[in-house]
Parts: C-alpha cells; sequence; structure tokens
C-alpha cells in the first residue's frame, strides 16, 4: 500500500503540510499563555488566507499576500481584543462570534477572486544544498515560510522560557490577579498577545490560500483553526510539543492525500475524515491519564480581568 | 476617564434592552457594508427585514418560509442554551444535526415505497436519537477523560459532514437517481414525508416540535429543580457542588438534550423542506442557532423571537441576493456582526458606566 510512496517526498509534503497549522498554533500557544481562550482562530485565519490572497493578487508579490494576511488576522484579533479586554465579554461565545463572522466576510470578500491563480511563492534557493540525495529535498527545497514556521516555534520557546517578556506574559495568564498587583498591565500585555495570535493565524491562513491549495474558495480552511486549537491542548502550551502535534497532523493528512490519489481501497470520504479523527484521539489520550493536558493550563485561562475587584 | 463599576446584580432593563439595541447597531454597520458594496443601504435593509413581511408581492411566498426557517433554529437553539446556561459549550449542532437527519432519513428509506402509519413516529425518534448519540461522543470523552467538549463537538461536525457525503454517494443514493448523488425525494413518500399542515402558513411538524421544547425549556427553568441545577452549575459552579449537582450527570443530560433537539431539527428538515439527503442539504442551522441561543439571551421566550429574527434576515437576505444582487455570504457576515454587537452591549447590563476622573481602584 506504501509501496508508491517515497519517503523523502513524504516528508517534505509533511512539513509544507503542517506551516498553517504551527504557525496559527503557536499564536494562540502565546494567547492562551497570557490567558486568553481564542477560539476565532479558524475565523483569524480564514480572513488572512482572503486579506492575504486578495493583495497578492492585486500587487502581483507573494511576499505582499502574507503581509496582508497578517494583517487580516489582526484585524480580526483587534475585535476579539476590544470584546473580551475592554468590554469584558464572554471569551468563548467573542471566539465563536469571530469564526462565524469570519466565514461570511471572507466569503463576501472573496466573491471576485475564484479561479485566480495566485503569485507563486518560490523555494528559497540554497544552491548545491538542494542535491544532497535524502536532506537536500526534506530540508533545503522550502519556501521561506515553512522555515518561517520552524524559527517562530524556536523563537517562542526561547521567548517564553528565558526573558523577562516571557516570563511577565506567563505570570499575566498564571494570575492575572498577582501580575496586576505588581503593576503589570494585564489588559495591554493580553492585547498585545492577541494580536499576535492573529497575526500568526492569519499568516497561516494565507499560506493555505498562497501556496497550499493555491486559489481561493469559501471555507477553504476547513477547520485548520479547531486542529490548531486543538494541537495547543495537546502540546500542553509548550511549543516543541506542537511543532511534534502539527507534524503528526500534516503526516496523516498527506499520507491520506496520497492514499486518496494512489486510489487506496478505502473511501475518500473516510480518508478525509481522518485528520479529524485523529486529532480527536490525541485530544482524549492528552486529556487523560498521568500526562494530564489540563494541569498545565495557564490558571487563568479564559478568565476575564477587571481592575476594580 | 471612563470607568466600569460592577453592579450587583444585573440590570433587567439593560437585560431586556441590549438585544434591541444590538439588532439596531447591526442595522447601522450592516447599512454601512451595503453601501461598501455599492448597494443602497436603507433599500437593502428594508428588502431583508420589511419586505418579506409586508411587501404585497412577496409576502404571500415569504410568510410561510419564516416558520420554516425558524423552526429548526429555535429547536436547535433551545437545546444549545440549557448547556451553554450550564457552562456546556456543544458548538457542533451541526453535525448533530447531519446525523439526525441521516438516521431518520435511513429509517424512513428502508422502508420504502411501504404504506405504514409508524414509518413518520420511528423517523422522527430515530433523528433524535442520532442527533443524541453524536452529541454522546464528545459528552462521554468529557465526563470519562476529561476532553474539552468544544474542541471535540466542532471536530464532529466535520466527520459527520464526510459521513453525509458518504452516504449521499452511497448507502442512501436513490438507485432510481440516474447516478446523481443524494437520496430519493421524502417528501414524494407520504409515509414518511414532513407535510406542510395547514397550507400557506409553513406549519410542519418541526416547527410544532419547536414550540414544544420552548414551552417545555420554561417550565423547565423556571419550575423544576433540574433547571435550577442548570442555572447554578453556570453561575457558581461550586456552590453546585454543595448543593448535591453532579456534574457528569449535568454534562450528559444538557450535552444529550441538545443533540436530540439537532437531530429532530435535522430529520424533520429532511423529511420536509429539504426533501432529501444530499451533500450540501445542511445550510449552516446549527451554527445560527449558536447565534439564536445568545441572542434570545438564553431565555426560551428570548430564543423564540431571536429565532424568527434570524429566520427573517434568511428570508430578507434570499430576497435581497434576488432583488439587489446583494451576495448570499454579506448576509452571513450581517448574522455575524449580530453576535459582535450582541456581547459588546451586554456589558451594560452587568456593568455601571461612570463618567469622570475618580482614582483608579487600588
Amino acid at each position: 500500500m506504501f509501496g508508491g510512496i517515497d519517503p523523502a517526498l513524504l516528508i517534505s509534503a509533511l512539513m509544507v503540510a503542517s506551516v498553517p497549522i504551527i504557525l496559527a498554533a503557536i499564536g494562540e500557544l502565546v494567547v492562551e499563555r497570557a490567558g486568553v481562550l481564542n477560539l476565532g482562530v479558524e475565523g483569524m485565519m480564514i480572513m488572512g488566507a482572503v486579506c492575504g490572497f486578495i493583495l497578492s493578487v492585486q500587487t502581483g508579490s507573494a511576499f505582499m499576500g502574507f503581509v496582508g494576511g497578517a494583517v487580516g488576522g489582526m484585524a480580526m484579533a483587534l475585535i476579539f481584543g476590544l470584546l473580551t479586554q475592554y468590554l469584558l465579554a464572554n471569551q468563548v461565545a467573542s471566539g465563536l462570534a469571530l469564526t462565524l463572522f469570519g466565514l461570511g466576510l471572507s466569503s463576501l470578500m472573496g466573491q471576485g477572486f475564484v479561479g485566480i491563480r495566485p503569485p507563486a511563492t518560490g523555494a528559497v534557493p540554497f544552491g548545491p544544498l538542494a542535491d544532497i540525495p535524502f536532506l537536500g529535498r526534506v530540508l533545503f527545497s522550502h519556501d521561506w515560510v515553512v522555515y518561517l514556521s520552524l524559527a517562530s516555534v524556536a523563537a517562542t520557546w526561547w521567548v517564553l522560557r528565558s526573558t523577562r517578556t516571557g516570563l511577565i506574559l506567563r505570570a499575566v495568564g498564571e494570575s492575572h490577579d498577582a501580575a496586576h498587583a505588581l503593576g503589570y498591565k494585564v489588559r495591554k500585555i493580553r492585547m498585545l498577545a492577541i494580536l499576535f495570535g492573529g497575526a500568526m493565524a492569519g499568516v497561516g491562513g494565507a499560506y493555505i490560500s498562497l501556496v497550499r491549495v493555491p486559489q481561493w474558495t469559501d471555507g477553504i480552511t476547513a477547520g485548520a483553526g479547531w486542529i490548531a486549537l486543538a494541537i495547543v491542548v495537546f502540546a500542553a502550551w509548550r511549543p516543541w510539543r506542537a511543532l511534534i502535534g502539527a507534524y503528526l497532523f500534516g503526516g496523516i493528512s498527506v499520507l491520506q492525500l496520497n492514499l486518496q490519489a494512489a486510489g487506496a481501497r478505502i473511501p475518500v470520504e473516510y480518508l478525509s475524515m481522518s485528520p479529524y479523527l485523529i486529532t480527536i484521539l490525541v485530544l482524549v489520550i492528552m486529556s487523560s491519564g498521568r500526562g494530564k493536558a489540563a494541569l498545565s493550563a495557564p490558571a487563568s485561562l479564559g478568565k476575564n480581568f477587571h481592575a476594580s475587584r | 476617564m471612563i470607568r466600569l463599576e460592577k453592579r450587583p446584580s444585573p440590570s433587567r432593563f439593560w437585560q431586556a434592552s441590549t438585544p434591541v439595541l444590538a439588532v439596531v447597531l447591526t442595522m447601522i454597520a450592516g447599512g454601512l457594508m451595503f453601501a461598501a458594496l455599492g448597494k443602497n443601504p436603507f433599500e437593502a435593509i428594508r428588502t431583508i427585514f420589511w419586505d418579506p413581511l409586508f411587501n404585497p408581492q412577496f409576502a404571500s411566498y415569504s410568510r410561510p418560509q419564516l416558520l420554516v426557517k425558524a423552526g429548526p433554529l429555535i429547536l436547535i437553539a433551545i437545546g444549545l442554551s440549557l448547556g451553554f446556561r450550564a457552562g456546556i459549550w456543544n458548538i457542533g449542532a451541526e453535525g448533530q444535526y447531519i446525523m439526525g437527519a441521516l438516521f431518520g432519513a435511513g429509517v424512513g428509506l428502508a422502508f420504502y415505497p411501504a404504506d405504514l402509519w409508524f414509518i413518520f413516529p420511528l423517523m422522527v425518534v430515530a433523528g433524535a436519537f442520532g442527533g443524541w448519540i453524536w452529541a454522546m461522543i464528545p459528552a462521554i470523552l468529557r465526563t470519562k477523560f476529561n476532553t474539552n467538549e468544544i474542541l471535540v463537538s466542532l471536530l464532529m461536525v466535520y466527520i459527520a459532514q464526510n459521513i453525509l457525503s458518504s452516504m449521499s454517494l452511497g448507502l442512501l443514493r436513490n438507485p432510481e437517481g440516474g447516478g446523481f448523488p443524494g437520496s430519493r425525494n421524502l417528501s414524494q413518500y407520504p409515509a414518511a414525508s414532513n407535510p406542510e399542515l395547514i397550507a400557506g402558513t409553513g406549519l410542519h411538524w418541526g416547527v410544532i416540535a419547536a414550540f414544544m421544547a420552548v414551552i417545555a425549556a420554561y417550565i423547565l427553568l423556571q419550575r423544576h429543580i433540574l433547571g435550577f441545577h442548570i442555572k447554578l452549575a453556570g453561575q457558581a459552579p461550586r456552590a453546585a457542588r454543595y448543593a448535591g449537582v453532579n456534574p457528569t450527570g449535568l454534562i450528559l443530560l444538557c450535552m444529550g438534550i441538545s443533540g436530540a433537539l439537532a437531530g429532530l431539527a435535522g430529520l424533520f428538515e429532511v423529511a420536509g423542506p429539504a426533501g432529501q439527503i444530499s451533500i450540501d442539504f445542511n445550510v449552516g442551522y446549527g451554527f445560527t442557532a449558536i447565534i439564536v441561543a445568545f441572542l434570545g439571551r438564553l431565555n426560551p421566550i428570548g430564543i423564540l423571537l431571536a429565532g424568527l429574527l434570524m429566520a427573517l434576515t434568511y428570508i430578507g437576505g434570499e430576497l435581497a441576493q434576488f432583488m439587489l444582487g446583494l451576495p448570499a455570504a454579506a448576509i452571513q457576515a450581517f448574522q455575524g456582526m449580530l453576535l459582535f454587537f450582541l456581547l459588546a452591549v451586554d456589558l451594560l447590563s452587568n456593568y455601571r458606566i461612570r463618567l469622570g476622573s475618580t482614582k483608579e481602584a487600588i
């Protein structure tokens, strides 16, 4: 069954397939570490996808597309931030609203752009490195966003672990009252984290519409935002584990696509539901037993902060 | 300097008027959006909110549609509201709706072409069961393994959608359909159809079920100990535990009720207005019902009104699409906007806004 699939191609395809999930999951991980639960990742991603697509088609530059994606995601995150941080709205409901609104608005904005091919995002020229037999294909054949996604994992890990910024961010997420008493601006810090999360989700969404697919269709993100949310739980709020989770997911979605193309005897529908099934399974394993994910959740996650109390 | 001061208890006045305020604000913002699309905003708003009900040309077609669209929205939203009140977030109603339709239609089609009185009642039971069992998966994972029910219930929607396309291309496909995807048309199979009960009203069994659900939920929340437990668990989880509320039981119950009601909505839709199982017979009622539940402030009577209003935006949206060329997606964005404004103005019922620069609270 796996005979026709080249492992080097599979790994390199997996790295590309997981980019949107890594970016969105890392963004959400930072947001949740700051104590905010933003369930609107799907909405921010799809707005990033459509804004990025439009901007790159209009300017003819793939890079501007990713900038547009970041701006689109941030604009959505701004709405969420205003609602939850300043108007003290329920975070779960606001996140859902963001997703519902994003799905509608994106399909409205994308109407004139169906069936167009966006400018290509080329591979980074590594010269002779790309010709190394196995490693060249796996490591040195990608576009810059793939490397950006890996760098964002490393950077987030380092910032959260060993910088003052990371410490403050975690303090706000663990106990906003204590952080407030120490004089940190809880709202401002959370707002910045939310905007960062939006930008990351937006770039991830733009990667779907500019590289993965690459064209615009309604509902293009197909639940990637929800899977990113699940991966944050799977990762127990740790960046490197988010990378593993995203690669696991990417591997399964690439494998099922390959099986579909190879004409496996499993019906297409059951193959395309497998990534969601596996995500649920992984969530179950992570949430129960010894590795209880809930224990490592930031203590103030999802709770609103109001200074007068 | 604007300060917020928490009210000791939510203001009753604002609780009742915030939904209205949100609708007005959405109309203004939506009007701006329509103007940005190059449409006359006043005409667009009138086409959406006024013409379906009062325009002599369209009202005769549109008015019955109001109940057709409001029925499933209300039915699903009532179920969701119970869970939302208890802090149990079932957001996968769309998947439960699909599974209810599949189970119900499957039972009906299994009897084809027999003409027996019990087929439709049996389908109703199967529909409720389909939605219930689909909601039980996240519920049991939550109670047994502490898995986040928000994520699981949502991911189950994508699985249900794949099952739906598999079924409409395979097992349930109409053998006489010439190879086209989609099942036999249930509305042309009298023993299994959910017809319009009074001609020209749009009333079908699903609408009746929705009204019954409103009444039952009202009684449950106002008069029954279970309703008290639901409210208590949402507002004060610790107090609820001391009062002897069993959190596991409550999760299973709330998820089960919302799943069963969503499944019922799916069955009534597929046997009536939609007519057949097809790849895209579901039009997102399960997600819109979340907005309905919040717009109705999780209150049964409120949900009844909110469901009718939301149905109006669906019908008016179709009309605006036809009359003004307003894109269908504009209405979806409009509905999403409504939820934003609703959440934003909710501040007024829980907080007092004080002007003036007193010292910051310490």
